[in-house]
């Protein structure tokens, strides 16, 4: 009997390692900027080139960045969300077009609506690679203390808002 | 016509050469330290290619980042170290050994000494068994009067003690005909065995 228990055995712990190895997502990689400041970035904003943004602006707010893109499809199915976020007021979304033309940029924008305070052009795509960013969409959370809280790769779902990132948005306010 | 196509085809693959993605710094000595320190990180778009053979556009962007970099004077570490602190040791083909990558660096070595100790405690299970089968000097001798018995009189059924012949070893089953016959005649006549 043993001799038939053991390779069952150890045949069901391959079979549990390869069920959750395989359920992986290899895309969706830890992010290291987790609780720490996120990096100094001067950009020129979106609408007005001649104006610029930087973090020190952002000092004693709790904001959302989401990067995203006028090339970038997936950022289409997250939009509709961020404009119903942006008319409940709860939190500003900042915007930042990545590696982008800002006349594409703000086209797309027309035709998709407008759910961001302000928006940003990184249009080398510079400061996005500061921020650690590799897939386009990308939402980080940013605190009062400028650092970064949370970081959602891809698109944002209902269900991530309500359950992970506006939680923690009326944690980090009230704090 | 078709004849002359071949010949054509046959041509192809010379304009289909392939090679490293090419964005070329105007120094020739920092784009080779470039290449080979790039080789040693990874694509984070592409899965498993290097970021010196990538052609996305983020690679193209890293390895831009990388070149800049250089010519500002930072070491190979540094700029390592900086791509890390931004991506996580995923950038690096080479993961450091730390806490949460000892399973990946030891265990491959931990499972070697688990597959040697059942091995081993196999090996002296055998042994055993084999020591514990060896025979007295007059259960040798019995065997081998019973043997010579059923060698001389083959169709004679043999009735008692033929058991013992299968003590002899164990391991392998008796050879030659005298001990199958035995065995046999064992079988038909006591069914304990």
């Amino acid at each position: 009997m043993a001799r038939f228990i053991l390779p069952f055995v150890i045949f069901m712990i391959v079979a549990a390692f390869l069920f959750v190895g395989l359920g992986l997502n290899p895309r969706e990689l830890p992010s290291p900027l987790i609780d720490k400041p996120a990096p100094e970035f001067t950009l020129p904003q979106l609408y007005a080139p001649d104006k610029q943004l930087s973090l020190q602006d952002m000092k004693g707010k709790v904001w959302l960045l989401n990067v995203w893109a006028s090339w970038c499809t997936a950022c289409e199915q997250e939009h509709p969300l961020f404009m119903d976020l942006s008319r409940r007021n709860i939190v500003p979304i900042y915007g930042m077009d990545y590696k982008d033309k800002p006349e594409d940029g703000k086209a797309w924008l027309r035709r998709h609506g407008n759910p961001y305070t302000l928006i940003v052009s990184d249009a080398e795509g510079r400061v996005g690679i500061d921020y650690g960013v590799y897939g386009v969409p990308e939402t980080f959370l940013i605190d009062k203390q400028g650092i970064i809280r949370y970081k959602h790769i891809g698109v944002v779902k209902k269900s991530d808002l309500d359950e992970k990132i506006l939680p923690m948005v009326k944690e980090l306010q009230a704090k | 016509m078709k004849y002359l196509l071949i010949p054509l085809m046959c041509l192809l693959p010379f304009f289909a050469n392939a090679g490293e993605a090419t964005d070329m710094a105007a120094d020739p000595i920092l784009e080779k330290r470039m290449i080979v320190l790039a080789e040693k990180l990874r694509c984070l778009v592409c899965q498993n290619e290097s970021l010196a053979s990538s052609h996305s556009g983020l690679a193209e962007d890293l390895r831009r980042e990388v070149r800049e970099q250089m010519q500002k004077g930072m070491n190979d570490q540094e700029i390592i170290d900086y791509l890390v602190s931004r991506y996580g040791d995923f950038v690096l083909f080479d993961p450091p050994v730390k806490k949460t990558t000892w399973v990946l660096w030891y265990g491959p070595f931990a499972l070697l000494l688990i597959g040697l100790g059942v091995l081993v405690y196999q090996l002296r299970k055998r042994k055993n068994l084999i020591a514990e089968a060896e025979l007295s000097a007059e259960e040798t001798q019995r065997a081998a009067e019973l043997l010579n018995e059923t060698a001389e009189l083959p169709n004679q059924p043999n009735g008692h003690g033929g058991g013992h012949v299968r003590s002899l070893s164990p391991t392998s089953p008796p050879e030659g005909e005298s001990g199958d016959v035995s065995l046999r005649d064992v079988r038909v006549k006591e069914p304990r065995a």
